[in-house]
């Protein structure tokens, strides 16, 4: 396995985050999405964390991790009020922010 | 010279002022309350004024030193402009305190019976004691600036007096026109006042007339210029003469005191008050000169023309200020010439106005004399002493205008040469003028058919205001010759003017300039019996007249001239101005506010609530700025 394994995966994963964030409708599936681009920030930072010897790399993912759990709780709790309030998960539904 | 401190009775001088004033005060704040008896207060503090103007007189007569400064307070002290308030207590400055409250007094108890049926009596009175007020301050005043808050103050009242009756459109329309002449001529003085202050350092009489020796040829030109704009502004000469006679509107009291007798005048005071700028700049001289030999004939033909008895007698002050304004620039011969034909002046048109506000008084405010007419047998006393004044004015032998009018053609001869030709021969021919157009005055009111409209029945004005016009009358018969025989005007304002001084030769004998004078004044008396007296006065004026007729009866077309030379160009320069102001200034400023708020409108459009086109654009973002870091960093 050389480095370059590991980076053309985290690319990919990205940009399947990246491409989901943008297509799809459903707010659940638009947030793991997003999830998916952060892990695969992670998984090149520890690559190269490992490539490199040192440990800044994998400090960073950590916290990256911690960021990712905390929004996961603001996040999901907006989905829900939005949820509740219009009976649909759609981020083009909560469009009332306008000109 | 520096004027001596004040002590005793002088130092009180300022309550001359300051009476005046606070009644006007009183008037003012006090409302409906001080309604009963306002007038009576509003004498009380003129007499007072004028008892204590007396006994200043006769304080200031017994010193050695004529010449007594009051200092007050610091009225302006920045930086190296430093003006205190104070009064100078001289010969002139008391004789015009003197003719100022005197006639002023006389004027105030006319008025009450003048105005006993206005129910604003009280405001007119205030503002008649403003007005004496504000001229004792432009007169005693030891400084040009005090003299320029005088000088503003008297404009005011002017302008309130004359709109006194604020409804009627006329009146308000001619108390506009005299306050903006007037700032034209003001303009001139504040100008004149700002070259002293930076060439001199100071606006005090004794610093500025004793230095003019200092300045330039072409400075004291210039403020002796400027200070003429001013005189001629607030004296109706010419070219600013044609407000005069439109300030009619207002009460006839007013007319008598401010637009006759004292306002008006102030043009002269100023001048012979400058008298060394004068003297020291001839060519300034020359102007005062032409100018008033301009304005006599100015007045003396329009007040020909007119119907209405209240402008003749505004043109005749015209007429009879371009006297004084000649006199005054003739220089050292003529300053106490022109001050004393400013008095006797004061005396008969005061009388005279007072007698024709006692005839529209008995006629029903009614002013046309084609509607006059014999006026002598229902109105005795008023006639009595109308026509003293009219003998005075057009310079009957040894009434007051003989003795000073005559001085004053002897002074214009006496200049010599040409203009001296000139000028005398245009002072004779304006007394011509003056005796035919009085003649004609008095024959159309006092004499003839009557000429009445229905439901007018004239009648004897109340003793209030036949007291005064006696009085004045009095004055008008004695005060020429008081002032020139028995106790020369010369001789007392000698520490002003200097010694009177004899011209070496007369040019033309004083017993001939008083024949001839006297001769010319008969012809014109006599034409106009030839014309009015003779034959029945029809009761409109006639249509088909000649042109002179027809110039004389607009004035010599003055509005017109000013129309065309000054206020329509000045209305199209201010509609450029606005248009500039509107489209430039005003579209530079929107434009940019309306192109700002255009084009955010435009941006906030983009502000979809689609969080996926935020996405897109998020990400469009972020691939830009990483392809810029590859690219510097690759690069």
């Amino acid at each position: 396995m050389t480095l370059t394994n590991y980076l053309v995966l985290a690319a990919i994963l990205f940009t399947v985050g990246a491409v989901g964030v943008l297509v799809r409708r459903n707010a659940i599936v638009v947030f793991m999405c997003i999830e998916l681009m952060l892990n695969s920030v992670n998984l090149t930072l520890v690559t190269f964390a490992r490539a490199t010897g040192t440990l800044d790399g994998q400090v960073i993912a950590f916290f990256v991790m911690v960021v990712a759990a905390a929004e996961v709780v603001v996040g999901l709790a907006i989905i829900m009020s939005i949820y509740r309030t219009r009976r649909s998960a759609s981020v083009d539904d909560a469009n009332l922010l306008k000109y | 010279m520096n004027p001596v401190p004040a002590t005793g009775l002088l130092s009180l001088s300022w309550l001359l002022i300051a009476l005046p004033l606070a009644g006007a005060a009183v008037l003012l704040l006090g409302g409906r309350r001080t309604d009963r008896w306002g007038h009576l207060l509003a004498i009380t503090t003129v007499t007072a004024s004028f008892v204590l103007a007396v006994l200043s007189t006769v304080t200031l007569a017994g010193l050695d030193e004529r010449s007594v400064g009051v200092d007050l307070f610091t009225f302006i002290s920045t930086g190296q402009l430093d003006v205190s308030a104070g009064l100078l207590v001289d010969p002139l400055s008391m004789t015009f305190a003197l003719l100022i409250t005197g006639v002023g007094a006389l004027i105030h108890v006319y008025s009450v019976g003048y105005m006993a049926h206005d129910p604003a009596r009280r405001r007119f009175f205030a503002y008649l004691n403003l007005f004496v007020a504000a001229m004792l301050l432009l007169v005693l005043g030891n400084s040009f600036v005090a003299l320029y808050v005088g000088w503003e103050g008297v404009g005011l009242a002017s302008y309130l007096l004359i709109a006194f009756w604020y409804t009627r459109p006329a009146a308000a329309t001619a108390a506009k026109k005299a306050f903006i002449m007037n700032r034209v001529g003001d303009v001139g003085l504040a100008l004149a006042i700002f070259i002293m202050f930076t060439q001199l350092g100071t606006t005090s009489y004794a610093g500025v007339l004793g230095s003019v020796g200092l300045l330039a040829g072409g400075t004291v030109t210039a403020i002796g210029l400027l200070l003429l704009l001013g005189a001629c502004g607030k004296s109706g000469q010419f070219p600013l003469q044609a407000w005069l006679p439109d300030a009619m509107e207002g009460p006839t009291p007013v007319s008598a005191l401010i637009h006759a007798a004292t306002m008006v005048t102030a043009g002269v005071y100023l001048i012979a008050r400058s008298a060394p700028v004068f003297d020291a700049a001839p060519a300034a001289q020359t102007v005062v000169v032409v100018i008033g030999a301009v304005t006599i004939m100015i007045g003396a033909i329009a007040g020909c023309a007119y119907d209405d008895i209240k402008k003749v007698l505004a043109w005749s002050t015209v007429s009879q200020i371009g006297y004084m304004f000649l006199a005054v620039g003739l220089g050292p011969i003529g300053y106490a010439a022109g001050i004393a034909h400013l008095l006797t002046h004061g005396f008969f048109k005061a009388g005279l106005f007072l007698g024709a506000g006692s005839v529209m008084h008995g006629m029903g405010d009614r002013t046309d004399m084609r509607r006059f007419g014999g006026l002598a047998t229902k109105m005795k006393t008023t006639f009595v002493t109308f026509g003293l004044g009219y003998l005075a004015l057009i310079g009957f032998p040894f009434l007051s205008g003989y003795w000073t009018k005559d001085a004053i053609i002897e002074a214009a001869f006496d200049r010599g040469g040409v203009s001296g030709w000139v000028l005398g021969g245009v002072a004779v021919l304006g007394a011509g003028l003056t005796a035919f157009y009085m003649t004609r005055l008095m024959l159309m009111t006092f004499f003839g058919k009557p000429r009445w409209e229905d439901g007018v029945h004239p009648h004897e004005s109340p003793a209030v205001m036949t007291l005064p016009m006696v009085v004045l009358a009095v004055g008008s018969v004695a005060a020429g010759f008081v002032l020139v025989q028995v106790a020369p005007l010369a001789d007392w304002l000698a520490p002003v003017f200097g010694e009177p001084e004899e011209a070496a030769a007369h040019v033309v004998p004083p017993l001939v300039v008083s024949v001839l004078v006297t001769v010319v004044v008969a012809a014109g008396a006599l034409v106009a019996w030839l014309a009015v007296g003779r034959r029945p006065v029809p009761t409109t004026a006639p249509a088909q007249v000649s042109f002179p007729v027809r110039a004389a009866r607009n004035a010599l077309y003055a509005d017109a001239v000013n129309e065309a030379v000054f206020m329509r160009p000045g209305m199209r320069l201010t509609r450029a101005a606005v248009l500039v102001d509107d489209r430039g200034v005003d579209g530079l400023v929107t434009g940019i506010g309306t192109g700002l708020g255009s084009s955010s409108t435009r941006l906030g459009r983009a502000q979809t609530g689609f969080v996926r086109s935020y996405a897109l654009g998020m990400l469009g973002g972020a691939v830009l700025v990483a392809g810029a870091l590859l690219a510097v960093t690759a690069g």
